[in-house]
């Protein structure tokens, strides 16, 4: 049974999610500078989001200055939100990585759906994105997605802030 | 999370959908960007932008402020995830089937278009290896019967040019859909004030927003608005869209961009690598007219029933094909796709053919005699002599251009005045 509550999300809540966090790791980011995950860790971490990496097969190395780490629990840092760069099954498991360590949200990329795992994840006091990309989210509400023709479902008389 | 997004209604989004206050000046009217190009932070930025890493500027060959509050508000009133602004209507035409089309593909369209798409598709396309099949859209089978393994585009427009003609959208869409290729739906006539394809399976929605949007005949344009929802990696149909692109480094669009891949690769490659882009004049323009557009609308609709129904009345036409009249055999289509009125675009018959045709036109002193629909002033046009010249005879009937045939756009001006420069040009074909 599909959860209907995350077809859709309020603007104001995804505005406070981006508000609220400031560190963010993102499970399965690519140490290619060609992959979505670095467009998307590379966004954030200009917007101000400190990213640490996560990805057992890149351990060692470092992607945008942060090196990676293998799994959740090897970082030494409390982490507000765990982003899901792997494909829907893969976010069961690391669903519940991300309620052991206590992160506040769980962010399942574009295309990334779980609802098993996002019913155990809001069990345990998580916030559940599920199926959006932080990067189009954050540009979106700010205003940069309409730079490239999107509709944004903005609608506003106030200045936007850069 | 309880809160919920507010929906606004389309005349609040045609005002201000895309549009902010400058988040500079605070400037209300969006200003018109009049730059070429725009400043890097530092060589990491400028990579990131033309890495497709980062929201931004480079070069308004790509994007551009100004034409982006129209793509945006034009996206939103079409109901689409994105829009591209581009040159004109015809920009638009070859901006749509670019990241669709490869060599030796094939697109089905409706033989019901305006000339110069007919001309574009049969003429210019093919010597980029683009194979158009025309087909009657009055029974909707033809299109199914036309599509081939080939075939990567349905193309028709919903209510075309320039005959009072109406197509049964819904099922076209389906067949498309069955095939895995996309419905692509010229709305330029009817606006998405009066119908929005995307409700009825369309795919791709493309405009002239030389007409009706800008609406005061003063700014070429043209905009593509991608409804988000057609998935262009099923079967490797599209391999612009779905397979590693060189000119990126190997980027995929539809990986990496998801839903935004087609408007995104609209820009990066269409526009980038074609070259039509629209002025930031006329940008500012058209999003001005679409303030008024429902306005604007209802004004033209109602004057077009107007004088359809005057011309119905007199003894100097043969026939009058607008879908309001309930003589139309598009009526029933009308009230279903068009319920607030089939556009103000339309043709007539005039007795004495081809010469009586160029008499009312250049007897006319309120219309004006000009190749252009959607204006705030009525228009006339006898197509068989200017329009749909290009076209042979046959194409020409086949389009609804035969030799008696005169096009009308009407205005916002007082109908009555309309009807009796009507009146009086028809006066003179039986004299």
């Amino acid at each position: 049974m599909p959860l209907a509550h995350h077809d859709s999300y309020a603007d104001a809540d995804i505005r406070r999610i981006l508000k609220n966090v400031k560190t963010i790791a993102m499970v399965g980011a690519s140490p290619n500078w060609n992959r979505p995950s670095y467009f998307a860790m590379k966004y954030l971490q200009h917007k101000g989001f400190r990213v640490i990496p996560v990805n057992p097969g890149a351990v060692g190395q470092e992607i945008l200055g942060e090196k990676v780490v293998a799994g959740l629990k090897d970082i030494d840092v409390p982490v507000d939100m765990v982003d899901v760069f792997r494909n829907s099954e893969a976010a069961g498991p690391i669903a519940d990585e991300a309620i052991a360590i206590g992160a506040k949200v769980l962010w399942m990329q574009l295309g990334v759906r779980n609802d098993e795992a996002a019913v155990r994840a809001e069990a345990a006091g998580l916030t559940v994105i599920m199926n959006r990309c932080p990067k189009i989210e954050y540009g979106r509400l700010c205003g940069e997605l309409g730079w490239h023709g999107f509709n944004s479902g903005v609608i506003s008389s106030k200045r936007r802030k850069g | 999370m309880t809160e919920k997004n507010f929906s606004y209604g389309f005349e609040t989004r045609s005002i201000h959908a895309g549009a902010a206050p400058d988040p500079s000046t605070g400037a209300r009217s969006t200003p018109i960007y009049q730059t070429t190009a725009y400043v890097f932070d530092d060589v990491d930025h400028a990579a990131s932008l033309f890495n497709l890493q980062t929201f931004g500027y480079i070069y308004s060959r790509l994007t551009n402020p100004t034409v982006a509050v129209l793509e945006e508000r034009v996206a939103s009133l079409e109901g689409g995830r994105g829009a591209t602004g581009c040159a004109s209507g015809h920009a638009a035409q070859l901006l749509a089937l670019f990241p669709l089309m490869q060599p030796g593909d094939e697109i089905v369209a409706s033989k019901k278009l305006y000339g110069g798409s007919i001309t574009q598709f049969s003429r210019t396309f093919k010597k980029f290896g683009w194979n158009a099949h025309f087909v009657d859209p009055d029974d909707p089978e033809n299109f199914r019967k036309a599509i081939t393994p080939k075939t990567k585009a349905v193309f028709l427009e919903v209510l075309a040019n320039p005959g009072g003609v109406i197509v049964d959208v819904e099922p076209v869409a389906k067949m498309a859909h069955d095939a895995g290729v996309p419905l692509v739906v010229d709305n330029t006539l009817a606006s998405p004030y009066l119908c929005r394809p995307i409700e009825w399976g369309g795919d791709i929605i493309i405009h002239s927003t030389t007409k009706f949007l800008s609406g005061h005949g003063n700014a070429m344009g043209g905009v593509v608005v991608d409804s988000g929802t057609f998935d262009f990696t099923k079967k490797g149909k599209f391999p612009s869209l779905s397979e590693p692109e060189p000119a990126y480094h190997g980027l995929t669009f539809t990986e990496t961009f998801g839903d935004l891949a087609y408007t995104i690769h609209g820009h990066a490659m269409g526009l980038r690598d074609l070259g039509p882009t629209m002025a930031p004049l006329n940008a500012f323009l058209t999003i001005t007219g679409i303030e008024t557009l429902g306005l604007r609308m209802d004004r033209h609709v109602q004057n077009a029933q107007k004088v359809a129904e005057f011309l119905e009345g007199h003894p100097a036409v043969s026939w009058v094909s607008y879908a309001g009249l309930k003589s139309s055999k598009y009526h029933s289509l009308a009230k279903k796709y068009l319920p607030k009125g089939p556009g103000s675009v339309f043709t007539f018959g005039v007795k004495g053919g081809y010469a009586a045709g160029v008499k009312v036109v250049e007897s006319v002193e309120l219309l004006s005699h000009l190749a252009n629909i959607g204006d705030t002033r009525s228009l006339i046009i006898h197509p068989a002599s200017t329009t749909h010249r290009q076209l042979s005879p046959e194409q020409q009937t086949a389009a609804g251009a035969g030799p008696d045939v005169v096009r009308l756009s009407i205005g916002l001006e007082n109908a009555e005045d309309i009807m009796r420069d009507l009146d009086v040009a028809l006066g003179k074909t039986v004299k």
